[in-house]
């Protein structure tokens, strides 16, 4: 299967290793997967601050550029999100029938990383070993947007190896929230001092969440705490093979 | 015009306020504690309910409905109130709202009311505006009564002085109504309410009350609470005047099937209101022989008029979002510097001042969702947040950094060669604040991260350089 992959800017930006573990995970599941080099953002950030005048630009060009995608793999449930909740309401309120048809064709084939796996592909044992604790941060936009359910669990259950322990309070936000994090960085901060708790509590060596966004809020109280935990993509967890992953 | 909610035109902005309010640990442990206590109830009593999704669906649907035809039903209620003994008044604003309450009071020559809990009429200011006028108000909710006694603001809609535990309580009970000796115990607390209550209740000509809900067909007014208070004030005095929010209105007594299982189980977990009162009119020999209904627009015209906002109005005053919302349980309700706080107030609030004031409420939010997935109305609240920071930004509210920001990222996001130029610039940017592979000490709004967390350090290849790479090497 030729699986498109939407790196997101972020992700492109500051974790490549994402990106690499995604495209690792599905050629060794035996997918193909292509990379177009025109994307570039999907407009969550500008649409979620109340820039919607410049998400649609960028809309129109994510739309562009995965024209005729069979399946669009996104390793972050927010940006998902993003396209399947509004995405299609921007299209009508662009009032422009062409980019609305385009916009419905589209949202079907989109998956977040664990929806692709678990759902289109079938899969919950990739092929992972990493000998280490681990507990799981379920974000808002996957838990209440995506509803994800268990399935990143699912993936991390048939990791051998690993011990997933639960997280207390997992269906609380972590506080990142965009541009939440510098609009409102004390209220931000005491959530994620809420959060950090939470994760020390479970003695894992690391957090792992499908979305980097929340991941890159945790894991700067982590290391600004030197807890020694270490925050991994989902994809990271599961790209790992035994040749990699021995201590 | 005079609409306003409270003080909201001049309180500081959210992030202010909440900074200085979350230094307040007691006040922190407080609020925390409580919407422990009613989220956990909550969840059990909307756990338990196999229709509950269709519910939420029903109760959006008719409030949706209600509010296409708001003047049909409006005018529905003044006919049917009035045909049986009510009068109607119909108020554009707060003063407005004000100056009818105080009159009414005043053709009786009355000095004291004794209200039942409404926060439409803190979203008025009325006490102060009785004050003023020279007449006193009783407030007889014992949430209510600790925050009025204490001098202080309600911080949740449905629990006043959730904000307050019951040591601060006995306290304020001890200095405000004179007393010698007062245990801490939450029933010394209630009985000493009690004492200083009854002989206002029986003292007392004119009650005011708020509503929950307006019925059009009949002319029914609804009011639901826990302690009795209300039942004594809707009934013992000769007046009753009642508050009521346009958007309280529900056309048949039908409804109240669907609001009164919603409500109770959403704002206090409970499967029913202990006390559930339902008037028509006036009924000679019992109850209120003069009885009044005070309908208020006070903005809501605007939220109305706005089809991607207006079922901000859906609201049925539950505080189930409040007590879902994390930020909301950080800072507690003072932060919003409203009477409605967290998430319904965040959205509500600006928007019944037209956006021109609590411009950083849209803003309060992490958009987790929390609040969506229990509003027993089926508001999206997430989504309104979004679009009323739309507006903030059209109204030219957003500060000039984040504007600024915002347009170079735009710009820097238009195509892959701009977002290349973008990644390598920022490379060389991150250069002065790198340590070990993590930034700290950023300039500007950056600081706002960097104060308390780590922020990676831009690698030196970023995924679609590492792609080009990579099929540069399978050419080969």
């Amino acid at each position: 299967m030729i699986i498109s992959l939407f790196i997101t800017c972020y992700n492109d930006t500051l974790f490549p290793e994402t990106g690499k573990a995604v495209v690792a995970v599905l050629e060794r599941l035996g997918h193909t997967v292509e990379f177009r080099r025109a994307q570039t953002c999907c407009g969550q950030m500008h649409y979620n601050t109340g820039y919607q005048k410049e998400a649609l630009p960028l809309m129109r060009h994510f739309v562009d550029v995965f024209r005729g995608a069979e399946i669009i793999c996104v390793p972050s449930a927010s940006c998902v999100a993003m396209i399947r909740d509004h995405y299609p309401k921007m299209a009508a309120q662009a009032g422009d029938r062409l980019l609305s048809q385009q916009v419905s064709d589209l949202v079907p084939r989109i998956y977040e990383f664990s929806e692709l796996l678990v759902d289109k592909l079938g899969v919950t044992d990739v092929g992972a070993f990493f000998p280490h604790t681990v507990t799981l941060h379920t974000s808002c936009h996957s838990l209440r947007s995506l509803h994800v359910g268990d399935k990143p669990a699912q993936l991390l259950r048939h990791v051998r190896g690993l011990t997933l322990n639960d997280l207390p309070a997992s269906d609380e936000c972590c506080g990142f929230g965009g541009t939440f994090a510098v609009k409102n960085p004390d209220v931000s901060g005491a959530m994620l001092s809420d959060k950090v708790s939470c994760i020390i509590s479970t003695n894992s060596e690391v957090c792992t969440a499908g979305d980097n966004s929340c991941l890159m809020q945790i894991g700067g109280a982590l290391s600004r705490q030197k807890t020694g935990v270490r925050t991994m993509h989902l994809a990271e967890i599961l790209a790992s093979t035994d040749s990699e992953a021995k201590p | 015009m005079s609409e306003r909610v409270g003080e909201a035109a001049t309180a500081p902005a959210f992030p202010d306020a909440a900074k200085r309010l979350m230094t307040n640990q007691q006040l922190r442990r407080n609020v925390r504690h409580a919407t422990e206590v009613i989220r956990g109830k909550r969840s059990k009593v909307v756990g338990e309910m196999p229709d509950w999704e269709m519910l939420r669906e029903s109760g959006h649907q008719i409030k949706e409905h209600t509010l296409r035809h708001l003047d049909f039903y409006l005018e529905q209620f003044e006919q049917a109130c009035m045909r049986a003994g009510g009068q109607v008044h119909w108020a554009r604003d707060a003063d407005d709202a004000n100056q009818i309450i105080t009159g009414i009071i005043q053709s009786h020559n009355e000095s004291e009311v004794i209200k039942v809990k409404t926060m439409t009429s803190d979203e008025t200011r009325l006490n102060s505006a009785l004050e003023a006028a020279g007449i006193t108000p009783y407030e007889t909710d014992l949430a209510d009564l600790i925050v009025q006694l204490g001098e202080d603001k309600p911080s949740h809609i449905v629990v006043p002085a959730l904000h307050r535990n019951k040591m601060e309580i006995r306290e304020i009970f001890l200095k405000k109504m004179k007393l010698d000796a007062l245990g801490d115990r939450p029933e010394d607390l209630t009985n000493a309410a009690r004492d200083y209550l009854r002989e206002k209740f029986l003292r007392v000509k004119v009650g005011v009350s708020g509503a929950n809900f307006a019925i059009a067909e009949t002319g029914a007014v609804c009011v639901v609470e826990s302690e009795g208070n209300g039942r004594m004030c809707l009934s013992l005095p000769q007046v009753l005047i009642s508050l009521v929010g346009i958007e309280k209105v529900i056309p048949t007594f039908n409804d109240l099937e669907v609001f009164l299982q919603l409500l109770p189980r959403s704002a206090t977990g409970e499967r029913m209101n202990p006390y559930n009162s339902i008037w028509t009119g006036v009924t000679p020999g019992d109850g209120p022989q003069e009885f009044h209904v005070v309908l208020l627009d006070n903005g809501r015209i605007h939220v109305l008029a706005d089809t991607e906002s207006r079922e901000t109005l859906d609201c049925i005053r539950c505080g189930a979002c409040l007590n879902a919302c994390p930020v909301y349980r950080q800072t507690g309700g003072h932060a919003y510097g409203s009477v409605y706080g967290g998430p319904i107030g965040a959205i509500l609030t600006p928007q019944l001042q037209n956006m021109e004031h609590s411009q950083s409420l849209p803003y309060a939010s992490s958009l987790c969702g929390a609040c969506y997935e229990v509003c027993p109305v089926k508001i999206n609240i997430p989504e309104i947040l979004v679009h009323l920071r739309g507006k903030v930004v059209e109204r030219g509210g957003a500060p000039f950094s984040e504007k600024l920001a915002m347009k170079t990222a735009a710009f820097g996001l238009a195509g892959p060669a701009r977002l290349s130029g973008m990644q390598k610039l920022a490379r060389i940017g991150q250069r002065p604040f790198e340590h070990d592979g993590e930034l700290r000490n950023l300039p500007g709004m950056l600081s706002n991260w960097t104060s308390f967390r780590d922020m990676p350090a831009i690698p030196k290849e970023s995924f679609r350089e590492w792609w080009a790479k990579r099929e540069q090497d399978e050419m080969k």
